[in-house]
């Protein structure tokens, strides 16, 4: 079927080329009929009716290389390898990938942002009848954000921090039209009110830092409305943003779809946001095309083995339990002393109204407002929250990186919250880390071995072949070859670093990891594995694990019990059937509402209870930051 | 899953981020003519500045004999012959008014130059990274003590202060070993808060966490975990810091309170070639000729070492938090003022 | 912001404080006797101890150091035994050599250091701003070598250097302009301009590498930020984004710097003003330490640190109020 489509696609393309002069201009007056996209859920729905459609966007075998280097060491990567589709008007589509598989550069050509660059860009790109690719500077600077307008990731970078968000608007609709300061200024208003933003005439005149992440892309998103373009590219446009916030920018996208009636080119990695935003999904590995169609297909019966791959990786909140945390699989008998069997008679660890402040200048700030909790030897403890929740505060201090500013932390008897550090070294090495970021959690400076061995040096027990012997050990335990031993960070991808973080914390024995974030910077291939690791780990070693993470689905995959945190307090705590089975706080029920579902129908639904729920009063709240 | 290599995880995604090893930046520093071209003429003045006495011999002079039959005392001094005197017995001529032979003095200025100028880097970045890591790694009371020394030292002008202190100190001092101290230890100010910043950089991220609960205490994690990732930007500094300094060694010397007469030195030579710039512009030509070409060479040199080690490295691992971000903001304006070299005096 | 600025004001004096301590210390316990050198070569032993008796010199060294304070703050007097004679509230003492108040002294010398800091500055900002962004701009042209290699070798070459060869070039072969001799604007302002055109011209120029070099990276560095690739995919002109955006986000360090050079050249341009003979504060420094003036060389180091601390304050104050993002605290 896939070929099928492929072929009837190409068919279709030349028709449509041929027909483009003539009857394009009409097609483009008429953009506002096509009222409800959504609705439209038919497919495909040009090749029923060959000769009406114009194409909104039409790739063909498009190819973009870039160089890397210089002279003689120049290197050639090429980031997209002859990709072709459709799109048309008032349709959606997303380009699903990892990382490195070219989705974004995609993106980027269809608004020719290549030129200029020294990228090499092969094929062809029509935008509205525009040819991208020969198309003048000026005829390219008209195409830009008044027929095609582009949203990015990170909303806080991609606007200028010395104007007012308000001018910024009002410049980009300048460049457009001929309406003069004060109409722009009007118009920069109107936009920032339709896309939710309070009090739109005064916050107009706020620079961006001024706004929460949330409010920064719906003014991105106001930028983008401006000058009502006829297709909206969005790149990655809720990756940065929390789970809560994500389905709010997604359900305004889709608002904004309904209303105008403009068509969507979304690039994600997240296989669940596409499932909640468009009709067509095309899944993308190493710059090619893996498997193109309609949303629900793709998603519910794959035909490509590595969409099928992608997808059994996506960790989900609903569906059957397939974790392989210690408790749920009492058959395996620990190395250590602590008896999973019996949980919650000895914990491990206990916490008991920890608290943490920061000044921040004059202000205090509280990042953990008396948080308590146990660990049980074996357990898997979760921690959700999203950003700013104080989780990684709490999951530092718990490890003792960071001195409590109140409350008691008893570890296996004895009180350590303020332990100095010499009372803290027998402790120490027993309380391990797995940290988030893969680049900065390696010196890139010492060979990977080296970093691994450095507990053991540090203790001073074993000899130098020893060590070696060990360290090889430990590599070949977290799935790496051991002969890299003498290999640098730079070596490693983002999953094989944080193996290597993982060999390190085992190297010193402990008897309970704090995992903070430990998969978040990883792509969700590579995410399964390093989850499936530290769970078969885990119960084999009989580790305790605190498993931090902003990921709901994540943290049910791995844990026993879940803490729920917001506002650096602990909302809700329970084993994984009471939280996501039946959650009690009214803040835990809106993160689990929030987040994607992988089936198109289910989403929809969801949005539906989304849009008639009053959501929780700060949210998305302003927060100056200044 | 145990040994099975993962399959979907390819490396390369985030390949960039690690610095570059020191083959790489010689690699890097050998494709570069004009770097090597820059660090050809240094490595032939400082072998000319160390075969000075050598060289000397083969000419047949020395630095401090007058020859009053080699310049017109009737037009004041001026040398005789073209060139200002230059011969086959006095290869660059003689100085006017005293007939002193101009090769020799220059060989021995370079001497001066470039005695004083490594010196006072050495100095320098000894007192830098004492302070910045001080600094860096002690406690809030001591990094804003020793910040707001550092922040004094740094704006104050460096030449006002060195020549107020070679007021003071008694004639019998050595001077090369005065010039030495006043500069080295008024101008550490940028090397210190490198350091400092740098330490703060790295101090805050993981793997110095991951060193501290795997039980290493706070000696071994500066020695194993900061120092050799100090070592970069503190040698792209002193780099800079070598020509700055001769430029300060001839700035005193030009003022008359660096070397004592009959020490020959560039920037003396220049303050005396004021009164002879119409009649031998030899005179002025060749000590700002050297001058130049030898602060020219070290600027080439010291931006290629920077370019090779790619300080963008090192900034991109500045971003982190939003409390981080703001201190980097504020803290672009020094980088950026540290970019180029230490205060030259105007 | 108020507060702010109470606070580095007051961090400002306290860092002067510490200034006069050490300078003070420096040169009155330094070796040497200043009663000898304050009386001269011939003075008799005797005439010796009357001076050091007039000055105070005989007191425990803190007294010494809260008369010489006060002396700043409201002035004080010195018996000659037979008469008073007082020195006005910011009291930098007598020059040894002529017996002049310090601080007149060093305000007679400072519209000669002032005339020549604000012209060159003008050239510093004109020559230097404009290389660095037209070289930003023609980033990969033959224009960018060109200035690239003229700002790298201006950088760090000696101001003296260059100021020599003006002079040899200008006064000595093309003949120009006569050598210049400082006229103050007061006498005459065409003399003044013409006789100080030189001395910018040197002390402009050689500023001028450092500030193209930061607006040429400044600027370079605002245009490879996501923000500009934002007004580049919405059709916004190169022009407008280079001249709106980048400059914008190019600007606040220039300014800051140039706030620092500012106080920098008014604390004396010792060699500019030395080179040209130009009766400033700078060259009245040299002067002092060639003839061993003390209290001269303490007033001028305590002038000079003022004038570039406070002139620190103010680049953070500018900074900060260009860069919105950064907070003042």
């Amino acid at each position: 079927m896939t070929d099928r489509t492929h072929k009837t696609d190409r068919t279709d393309r030349t028709d449509s080329v041929g027909r483009m002069d003539s009857v394009g201009r009409t097609d483009s007056v008429g953009r506002m009929d096509s009222a409800d996209p959504a609705d439209r859920t038919e497919w495909p729905g040009r090749t029923d009716r060959p000769g009406r459609t114009e194409h909104l966007v039409e790739v063909v075998d498009l190819t973009v290389d870039f160089t890397a280097g210089t002279g003689s060491a120049a290197e050639t990567v090429r980031a997209v390898d002859g990709l072709s589709f459709t799109l048309a008007p008032g349709r959606a589509i997303a380009l699903v990938g990892e990382s490195g598989s070219g989705k974004s550069t995609v993106a980027s050509a269809l608004l020719g942002l290549h030129r200029g660059t020294g990228a090499l860009v092969g094929g062809s790109v029509r935008v509205a009848g525009t040819d991208v690719g020969g198309a003048t500077e000026r005829e390219l600077r008209s195409l830009r954000g008044a027929v095609a307008a582009m949203v990015f990731q990170d909303p806080l970078s991609s606007l200028d921090p010395y104007y007012a968000v308000g001018d910024q608007i009002a410049e980009v609709y300048r460049v457009h039209t001929d309406a003069t300061r004060r109409a722009a200024r009007a118009r920069a208003v109107e936009v920032l009110d339709r896309v939710g933003i309070p009090d739109a005439a005064r916050r107009a005149r706020s620079r961006p830092h001024e706004f929460s992440g949330g409010m920064r892309q719906r003014a991105l998103i106001a930028m983008a409305l401006a000058c009502e373009p006829r297709l909206l590219i969005a790149d990655e446009p809720t990756t940065a943003l929390d789970v809560t916030v994500q389905a709010q920018i997604l359900d305004l996208l889709h608002g904004l779809r309904q209303e105008t009636g403009m068509g969507l080119l979304l690039v994600t990695h997240d296989v669940g946001v596409a499932a909640e935003s468009v009709e067509e999904v095309l899944v993308m590995r190493q710059g090619r095309e893996r498997e193109r169609g309609p949303v629900a297909e793709v998603l519910g019966s794959p035909r490509d083995t590595y969409t099928r791959a992608l997808l059994s990786a996506v960790p989900r909140v609903d569906g059957p339990l397939t974790r392989t945390g210690a408790l749920s699989s009492p058959s395996v008998s620990p190395v250590s002393s602590a008896s999973p069997g019996h949980p919650r008679t000895e914990p491990l660890l206990e916490a008991d109204g920890l608290r943490r402040e920061f000044r921040l200048g004059r202000r205090t700030v509280t990042a953990v407002d008396g948080v308590s909790l146990t660990v049980a030897p074996g357990e898997t403890l979760g921690i959700v929250g999203e950003s700013g929740s104080g989780k990684t505060t709490l999951g530092r201090m718990l490890v003792r990186l960071l001195d409590p500013s109140a409350g008691r932390l008893v570890y296996r008897g004895t009180e350590i919250a303020n332990a100095s550090e010499k009372e803290l070294r027998p402790y120490r090495r027993e309380l391990q880390m797995v940290f988030q970021d893969p680049v900065s959690s390696l010196n890139p400076r010492r060979s990977v071995g080296e970093s691994v061995a450095d507990p053991l040096r540090a203790a001073g027990a074993l000899g130098e072949s020893a060590i070696r012997a060990r360290v090889r050990e430990l590599l070949d335990r977290v799935g790496l070859d051991p002969d890299r031993y003498d290999r640098y960070p730079h070596e490693f991808s983002g999953g094989q670093r944080q193996r290597v973080g993982i060999a390190r914390a085992l190297a010193a024995e402990p008897r309970l990891i704090v995992c903070d974030e430990p998969v978040s910077a990883l792509d969700v291939t590579t995410q399964a594995q390093v989850v499936a690791l530290l769970a078969e780990l885990q119960r084999e070693l009989g580790l305790a694990l605190v498993f931090i993470a902003h990921d709901l689905a994540v943290v049910r995959q791995v844990s026993d019990r879940i803490a729920v945190m917001r506002g650096g307090r602990i909302v809700e705590q329970g084993t994984v059937e009471q939280v996501y089975g039946a959650p009690r706080d009214p803040y835990t029920r809106q993160l689990l509402a929030a987040v994607p579902a992988l089936d198109p129908a289910l989403a929809a639904e969801r949005r539906a209870v989304r849009a008639a729920r009053e959501p929780l009063p700060d949210t998305d709240q302003e927060v100056a930051l200044a | 899953m145990t040994t099975s290599a993962p399959v979907l995880d390819a490396p390369g995604a985030a390949a960039a981020t690690a610095a570059p090893g020191a083959r790489q930046v010689w690699q890097r520093l050998r494709a570069r003519p004009s770097a090597l071209v820059a660090g050809g003429v240094l490595a032939l003045l400082v072998v000319l500045a160390l075969a000075a006495p050598l060289l000397a011999a083969i000419e047949g002079q020395d630095p401090n004999t007058y020859h009053d039959s080699l310049i017109d005392s009737a037009r004041g001094g001026v040398p005789l012959g073209s060139f200002g005197g230059v011969s086959g017995d006095h290869w660059l001529g003689v100085e006017p008014g005293t007939g002193r032979d101009l090769f020799v003095r220059m060989l021995y200025g370079a001497r001066i130059s470039l005695l004083v100028a490594v010196g006072a880097t050495v100095v320098q970045v000894v007192i830098g990274v004492t302070i910045g890591l001080a600094a860096g790694l002690g406690n809030r009371l001591l990094d804003s003590f020793l910040s707001r020394v550092t922040d004094l030292m740094v704006a104050l002008p460096m030449l006002v202060l060195a020549i107020a202190l070679t007021a003071v100190v008694s004639d019998g001092f050595p001077r090369p070993l005065l010039l030495i101290l006043v500069i080295g230890l008024l101008n550490w100010g940028g090397t210190a808060r490198i350091v400092r910043a740098q330490t703060l950089t790295l101090k805050s991220l993981d793997f110095v966490a991951a060193a501290r609960l795997g039980g290493s205490g706070r000696l071994r994690v500066a020695r194993r975990e900061l120092l050799p990732s100090l070592a970069a930007p503190v040698i792209t500094y002193a780099a800079i810091l070598v020509p700055t300094n001769i430029v300060n060694e001839a700035s005193l010397s030009f003022l008359g309170i660096g070397v004592k007469p009959p020490t020959p030195s560039w920037g003396q030579m220049l303050s005396n070639a004021q009164t002879w710039f119409r009649a031998d512009p030899m005179y002025v030509l060749l000590p700002a000729g050297a001058l130049f070409v030898t602060v020219f060479a070290f600027t080439v040199l010291g931006d290629a070492v920077r370019t090779a080690l790619d300080p963008r490295e090192a900034s991109r691992l500045r971003i982190g938090t939003r409390a981080s971000g703001r201190a980097a903001a504020r803290k672009g304006r020094t980088s950026d003022q540290n970019s180029a070299p230490e205060e030259t005096a105007s | 912001m108020t507060r702010y600025l109470l606070k580095r004001l007051g961090g400002a004096l306290l860092v002067l404080l510490v200034l006069s301590v050490a300078i003070y210390t420096l040169f009155y316990l330094a070796p040497g006797d200043p009663a000898r050198l304050a009386c001269g070569e011939r003075c008799s032993t005797a005439q010796v101890a009357q001076v050091r008796e007039r000055l105070g010199l005989g007191d425990p060294v803190l007294t010494q150091y809260a008369h010489f304070l006060r002396g700043i703050f409201v002035g004080r007097d010195y018996s000659t035994g037979t008469a008073l004679l007082h020195c006005d509230a910011p009291c930098l003492g007598f020059s040894y050599k002529t017996d002049q108040q310090v601080s007149q002294l060093i305000l007679d010398r400072a519209p000669a250091t002032l005339s020549l800091a604000v012209g060159a500055m003008v050239v510093w900002l004109v020559v230097g701003v404009g290389t660095g962004l037209l070289s930003a701009l023609r980033r990969g042209g033959i224009t960018e070598r060109v200035l690239t290699v003229i700002t790298l070798a201006a950088t760090g070459t000696p101001v003296f250097i260059l100021g020599l060869l003006l002079l040899m070039l200008v006064c000595a072969y093309l003949q120009w302009l006569p050598f210049p001799s400082y006229v103050p604007l007061s006498d005459d302002p065409e003399q003044w301009a013409w006789n100080m055109l030189l001395p910018w011209l040197t002390l402009g120029f050689f500023e001028s590498a450092k500030y193209a070099r930061l607006t040429r990276g400044s600027t370079l560095e605002t245009l490879a930020e996501d923000h500009i690739r934002t007004f580049r995919a919405y059709g916004v002109g190169e022009r407008a984004i280079v001249g709106r955006h980048a400059l914008r986000g190019a600007l606040p360090p220039v300014i800051a710097l140039n706030a620092n050079d500012f106080g920098t050249v008014v604390g004396g341009a010792v060699l500019t003003e030395t080179l040209f003979g130009i009766p400033g504060i700078g060259k009245t420094l040299v002067d002092a330490v060639r003839l061993v003036d003390l209290p001269v060389v303490v007033g001028v180091v305590l002038v000079t640190g003022t004038m570039v601390v406070l002139a620190n304050v103010v680049a953070d104050l500018l900074y900060a109020t260009a860069d919105r993002r950064v907070a003042l605290r």
